[in-house]
């Protein structure tokens, strides 16, 4: 969401319907409308051309400490009216939960960021499949081994507006686009897969070189990989799955889960959790990461917050319901899906404070190692409550500095808990990939590696 | 139940004239998919009900399909204005060319009766939903002190849905599905321990009369309870028995993605040129069945407006076919097999997996446990995913437990494991005769969640990779 302040018909909607509230209702409204396009190329055509407009509004009522919300994909004024009368009737059935609130004006001020491009809205229609032609162009010149799956370019454009009769009231409009490629790599009777992209405001900021040469680069990398022996073993993890590691860290950082006892940090603030070396920072104000925003899904000022200072938990992210249980303030975390869900409370924009070191220089210093390329399966074989942490993984092996052959269909597992002590260096080759982290090499040691 | 005519979205004069528009520019097929869609979820939490939500999704994609290019638009405005704009978005995106007129024809199709429904979700008071969990939460936490938590959510879901397209298709179907699903968390001196349960069908609220929820919230209790006391998995290879109901993912992830016709065209698949090949043990004989009655992947027609079907896909060990979609078949010039399958009207169908399992094999279970002198016992599986093009897949183990001289013994810490699919498939060596279907999932695919059923009877895998910690 982007803060303009102008009241364009979203707007209007959402007002609309908070002026109906009844005494002793506070009633959200939120509106959003979004368009896209998403173009998938193959040998050189047109293999599919999706142009969609959705839109719909999602409205919550909270009345005597209880809770209803519903939605529909549709403006229609019949469909609005018949929402807001779901939701007061689903309140009925809620529990009373003293908590229970919507956000209020909190006088942080909003960190303005330009979300919006009117060259991407205006960009013509054919030089978009010309972009996902040129990139399957690109990618195929680079190794003969690489065939292309599919080559794509997509964007979208959302407007959205949120009225509260607690007083908050905002809106604005958000686009952005990307191109991305899969890739498959023959040799003989094996095959591996890859992948690249590249993301921006718009397409003129897109780097189509880079994403063919890692999308071949990844698919040939792993031709001629073996499954390795069981042992413990030093990794490095890649920039792109350090991202996706911090992806699973900030789930033990929920407010809510904490509020709920189901984080494995809830009883650590103020405790050592991590290595000294690790500063875990949400800072969707940092106009680098790809998910900077200026608003937080409950239309508060989005702001920076420090998690782990120095390897002390400093803070847990909150939105206005677990700040409420915890007896403390939104840090500006609700995350909300769009107009079919009421928000939760998640981190924004993740990064970790880099180190000084490229990747080279950090491999240089591993005797016995494995540098992890792509992990699979962090939803079905890690567990942020009990911290188990265990995932199917490929790479190169690390011999005495040197990285060396390819690996694949291997475990690494440790716990959540161990690997953040475990930190051996941060790297500084920070990558503000398209996630909710930035990625950055990490080192980690004592991780058990499964094998053959 | 009966089976009379089902209320139409849209009037099949207006769909008549909206796919002759679609065509007008010269493409070769056109279609188009509403839905009316109205859903109730609630969510538990922490003892409360926090929230009761009620949707509605309702509208209409439209697909053109001119040479190897497909058109495709969306919209919520179902008004014969609103379908020819989105024909003629879609029209237009496929090609640039010329054309003709054409004159469609529609002939309804018969009404399919493959999930009959006693209890629509609209006539279940919300109360009762909520009492569901309810009882739920109360049956989760008197399992034991040590459950300090509890989630559990309900969900139900009518969709009337039409597919009408140019070669005269016209049906429409009404798919009810209702599914509850509980976790529980337990403290204890090595920290918390979780415990899942589900369990979904393609049916109304007589779902109830069918699941003992106290039983199942009892169920996740007892998984999270028993791993307070687990020790960390093994690490590396060793023979694996997976319970019945409860693998089925690994067929899902193993094989079964890899047997998608678009997957296979492009050369993304291992099982690419394999048909009539012995592709796994002659144990296995691996069926996707869309016409199972009741079960979570189970539906009358797929979302081209193609009956469902029961497909072997692997017959003794042996590739018999793969799994297919309108645009897939037509480019084959074969059958469709009712597997195209999509989101919602804003997505385009593609090939995707019903209800996938394995048939009965003759091994007692015991027998299965008792032949395994050290290895892992499965007893249940959490999500998977698969590289399809190397055949290398993922599964999470939620409830496992090490087998010591033929018995199973201490309960072991959540992890992956992680195999290549041909090679599993042919190291099956043990296959139970005490076949029983697994919880509902979803299976995502290229952005899209689709409801899929998967199981199978107790089976061993000799050799697979253990993602533990343990040496």
């Amino acid at each position: 969401m982007s803060s303009s302040a102008d009241s364009g018909e979203l707007q209007q909607i959402a007002d609309r319907v908070i002026a109906q509230a009844r005494a002793g209702e506070q009633v959200e409204a939120f509106v959003s409308r979004d368009s896209e396009t998403d173009i998938r190329v193959y040998e050189g055509q047109v293999e599919h051309f999706v142009s969609a407009q959705s839109e719909g509004i999602g409205i919550r009522v909270i009345r005597d400490g209880r809770t209803g919300f519903a939605y529909a994909g549709t403006l229609d004024p019949a469909a609005i009216a018949e929402v807001l009368a779901d939701a007061r009737d689903n309140v009925e059935f809620g529990t009373h939960d003293e908590w229970a609130g919507l956000a209020e004006p909190d006088g942080v001020d909003v960190v303005e960021q330009e979300l919006w491009n009117d060259a991407l809205a205006e960009y013509a229609t054919d030089r978009k499949i010309e972009l996902a032609q040129q990139l399957e162009r690109l990618t195929l010149g680079v190794d003969p081994r690489v065939r292309v799956d599919d080559s794509n370019y997509a964007d979208v454009a959302v407007e959205s507006a949120v009225a509260t009769t607690t007083g908050i009231r905002r809106s604005g409009r958000e686009n952005g686009c990307y191109v991305s490629i899969s890739t498959l790599a023959d040799d003989g009777d094996e095959t591996q897969t890859g992948f690249g992209f590249s993301v921006g405001r718009s397409p003129d900021q897109f780097d189509l070189a880079k994403a063919a040469q890692e999308a071949a680069d990844r698919a040939t990398r792993l031709l001629g990989a073996t499954k390795p022996a069981s042992k413990r073993v030093t990794v490095v993890l890649d920039p792109y799955v350090t991202a996706m590691f911090l992806g699973v860290i900030s789930s033990t950082l929920n407010g809510e889960a904490v509020a709920k006892g189901r984080s494995l940090f809830k009883d650590r603030l103020g405790d050592a959790v991590a290595n000294p070396l690790i500063t875990l920072v949400d800072d969707p104000t940092n106009t680098l990461a790809y998910t900077a925003t200026d608003l937080d899904g409950e239309g508060l000022a989005a702001r920076r917050n420090v998690l782990i200072d120095g390897g002390v938990l400093q803070q847990f992210v909150h939105n206005t319901y677990s700040a409420r249980r915890v007896g403390g303030r939104s840090t500006g975390n609700a995350v909300r899906g769009g107009f079919k869900g009421t928000p939760g409370v998640g981190c924004l924009a993740l990064h970790l404070q880099p180190g000084t070191r490229d990747q080279a220089a950090l491999v240089a210093d591993v005797a016995d190692g494995v540098l992890v390329q792509s992990v699979q399966g962090l939803h079905s074989g890690v567990n942020p409550i009990s911290g188990d942490f265990s995932v199917g993984a490929s790479g190169l092996v690390i011999t005495n500095g040197v990285v060396g052959a390819p690996i694949r269909e291997f475990t690494i597992a440790s716990t959540l808990q161990r690997m953040l002590l475990d930190v051996v260096e941060v790297g500084g080759d920070v990558d503000w990939l398209p996630m909710r982290a930035a990625g950055v090499s990490l080192v980690i040691r004592d991780i058990t590696m499964s094998g053959a | 139940m009966v089976l009379g005519r089902l209320p139409c979205v849209i009037e099949q004069d207006v769909l008549e004239r909206v796919l002759a528009a679609a065509v007008r520019t010269g493409a070769d097929f056109a279609e188009v998919y509403a839905e009316d869609k109205r859903s109730t979820s609630v969510a538990l939490d922490d003892g409360r009900v926090e929230q009761v939500t009620s949707g509605r999704d309702r509208g209409a994609g439209i697909r053109v399909i001119k040479g190897d290019t497909t058109g495709f638009a969306h919209t919520a405005d179902l008004s014969e204005a609103g379908l020819r704009a989105a024909a003629e978005a879609a029209a237009a995106a496929a090609s640039q060319g010329g054309g003709g007129a054409r004159t469609i024809a529609l002939t309804r199709g018969p009404a399919r009766m493959i999930n009959p429904i006693s209890q629509f979700p609209d006539d279940v008071r919300k109360a009762d939903k909520v009492a569901v969990l309810q009882r739920m939460d109360e049956a989760a936490r008197s399992a034991g002190g040590s459950i300090v938590q509890v989630s559990a959510g309900y969900g139900d879901s009518s969709k009337h849905m039409l597919v009408a397209n140019t070669d005269g298709v016209f049906v429409t179907d009404r798919q009810v599905r209702t599914l509850v699903r509980i976790t529980a968390v337990a403290d204890g001196d090595t920290g918390m321990q979780t415990g899942y349960q589900s369990a979904g069908h393609t049916m109304g609220f007589e779902l109830f009369d069918r699941v003992d929820v106290e039983d199942l919230a009892r169920d996740a209790a007892r998984i999270a309870l028993t791993k307070l006391n687990a020790r960390p998995a093994p690490s590396g290879a060793l023979p694996v028995v997976i319970k019945q109901g409860s693998g089925g993912v690994l067929f899902h992830e193993a094989c079964g993605h890899g047997l998608e016709a678009d997957l296979v065209a492009k050369g993304g698949s291992v099982y690419r040129g394999k048909q009539d090949q012995l592709v796994a043990s002659p144990l296995v004989t691996l069926v996707d069945d869309g016409t199972m009655t009741g079960e979570w992947g189970a539906l009358a027609y797929d979302d081209e407006g193609h009956a469902s079907q029961y497909n072997v896909l692997i017959q003794d060990g042996v590739l018999t076919d793969y799994m297919w979609d309108y645009l897939r078949a037509r480019n084959e010039g074969r059958p469709q097999s009712g597997n195209g399958r999509r989101q919602s009207y804003q997505h385009l169908p593609m090939v995707r997996m019903t209800n996938t399992y394995v048939l009965n094999g003759t091994d007692e279970p015991d027998d299965i446990i008792r032949a395994t002198g050290y290895g892992v016992y499965v007893a249940k599986l959490g999500g998977g995913s698969v590289n399809t093009a190397t055949g290398d897949f993922v599964f999470g183990m939620t409830e496992a437990y090490l087998i010591e001289n033929g018995e199973i013994t201490e309960p072991l810490r959540e992890g992956n494991l992680i195999g290549n699919g041909p090679q599993v498939l042919d190291d099956i060596d043990m296959l139970g005769n005490d076949f029983a279907m697994g919880n509902p999932g979803t299976c995502g695919k290229d952005g899209q969640g689709v409801p899929v059923g998967d199981g199978q009877p107790t089976l061993r895998v000799k050799s697979m990779t253990i993602g533990g910690t343990a040496a």
